[in-house]
């Protein structure tokens, strides 16, 4: 059944037909309508879950983490400051092995205080150990949602599924609902091998001396290097049943091209349009837009830039005294292999302000016409 | 006092025989925390009305209910002296343990 719904609900609705059996969130801003449509579906009984209202989002996930101990299927959405607030218990998360799966809406954090997007919020838990995805459609949203059930419970490593605020979270696209048998297919019940219950007693997350606890991290980090085949495979099956593919990243036009943007998000679609309108005049242009972020799809990257001459990486986020993230991480993928691109670094849209075809054109005309960046930083846009 | 805690201390030789997540491999009964106490609680039952509230806000589930009477499970009971703070009665006092 194909559906008008803002990107906010793709998440709510993949929540829904992912069968999710808790669902814990802060009911304030920077939180959407993610969670407001959920309580609906539990207050109506479209979908059989327990909603868990809580005092903050430090206790919605913390909230999630006991349910998932539990057994549950368990779901969050939070956003920018919200985020920031459940740090600690994102540690928790990925250090316990709880495969809960969170919607986080790109929201830019204060001072001041924003509730447009970038990047910054959820790349600010790059290192918690949750599985990242930088979505571009509401489709991709809603397909992600189930997709990242089925990689979380395999591995017991949390999703975190990530969208841009306003340019997807509220603007309405035609999204294709899948029909719940079907769903039911692709991804069984949770079944943790390990759970809370006083059937079979233990005790989580205590004391853990350093006999022990390097071989936990070990293990985490094992399991998340299986991510990518895993991403790939599960994507492929999808695609067999819903006619998408989900996979770690979106080439377009990438096998001839001379030169390819690095975007994510919203930007990656945009992007596109950019590219079309480059191959117009004649310049071989793609787009290499990253959906999977942690962990890093190392060889499709490096599979796909190895044999591109020019590579400008867009970021829209920061990290203050070094560069854009997502450059940090190509140059960091592309270093050491026998052929290297030039990689230019440019950052643009903090805050929510527009990345438009005219943003792509700037970055364009900036790294073709120059040998090597002149700066580590680009700055598009900026009024100086 | 209770007899030495007995010690249950396991040291993996390889990361492959550890459970993925931080957890113990079976239940911590073993693990009698009631030796970390410094004061403990002792309940006067002439004066207990028998509500519950002791049982109830014991953060370490160390008050029983016996055939109405609370009951506290001195093997895990670490003194937090919550069940003395809430009591209403106020007949439950934390005395010095004595080592």
């Amino acid at each position: 059944m194909k559906k008008v719904i803002m990107g906010n609900h793709a998440l709510s609705y993949g929540a829904m037909l992912s069968r999710a059996q808790v669902i814990a969130a802060y009911p304030i801003t920077p939180q959407t309508q993610v969670v407001e449509l959920l309580s609906e579906m539990c207050a109506d009984g479209t979908l059989n879950a327990k909603f868990i209202k809580v005092e903050s989002e430090h206790s919605a996930m913390a909230a999630c983490l006991g349910a998932s101990l539990a057994g549950a299927r368990t779901f969050t959405a939070t956003s920018a400051q919200g985020l920031a607030l459940m740090h600690e218990m994102l540690h928790w998360a990925a250090g316990g092995r709880m495969p809960v799966v969170m919607g986080n809406i790109n929201r830019a954090l204060a001072p001041g205080w924003s509730i447009w997007t970038d990047q910054n919020d959820s790349l600010s838990e790059r290192d918690t150990g949750w599985i990242q995805f930088y979505c571009s459609s509401n489709q991709e949203v809603l397909d992600t949602v189930i997709q990242a059930f089925k990689v979380s419970e395999k591995v017991m490593i949390p999703s975190m599924i990530v969208l841009d605020a306003f340019a997807l979270s509220h603007t309405y696209e035609v999204v294709d609902i899948p029909a719940q048998d079907k769903v039911d297919a692709y991804l069984p019940p949770f079944n943790p091998p390990f759970r809370l219950t006083p059937d079979d007693p233990h005790a989580f997350g205590g004391l853990t001396s350093p006999d022990h606890y390097m071989e936990l991290r070990y293990k985490l980090q094992k399991d998340m290097e299986k991510v990518p085949l895993l991403v790939e495979e599960t994507g492929r099956e999808y695609e067999k049943m819903f006619g998408r593919y989900l996979g770690q990243v979106d080439a377009y036009l990438c096998e001839d091209a001379e030169f390819v943007f690095v975007t994510s998000g919203t930007a990656g679609y945009t992007a596109r349009v950019a590219v079309d309108e480059l191959r117009e005049k004649g310049i071989k242009a793609g787009n290499l837009r990253i959906k999977l972020f942690r962990p890093f799809p190392f060889e499709k990257v490096r599979s796909i830039l190895s044999r591109v001459p020019k590579v400008a990486v867009l970021d829209r986020n920061i990290s203050y005294g070094h560069h854009g993230i997502f450059y940090q991480e190509v140059k960091s993928a592309m270093f050491g292999e026998p052929v290297q691109p030039t990689i230019f670094g440019f950052i643009a849209g903090l805050g929510g302000r527009d990345i438009t075809r005219d943003s792509f054109k700037e970055i364009a005309e900036y790294a073709l016409s120059k040998d090597k960046a002149e700066e580590e930083i680009v700055w598009i846009g900026v009024k100086k | 006092m209770s007899k030495k805690k007995e010690s249950h201390k396991i040291v993996f030789n390889s990361e492959k025989e550890m459970p993925m997540a931080p957890m113990s491999l079976g239940s911590m009964l073993y693990n009698k925390t009631g030796a970390w106490r410094n004061i403990k609680p002792v309940i006067d039952l002439s004066r207990c009305i028998k509500c519950g509230i002791c049982w109830k806000f014991c953060p370490d589930a160390s008050i029983d209910i016996v055939d109405d009477w609370p009951q506290i499970n001195y093997d895990y009971c670490k003194g937090c002296g919550i069940c003395a703070e809430e009591c209403p009665q106020k007949c439950i006092a934390m005395v010095e343990e004595e080592k």
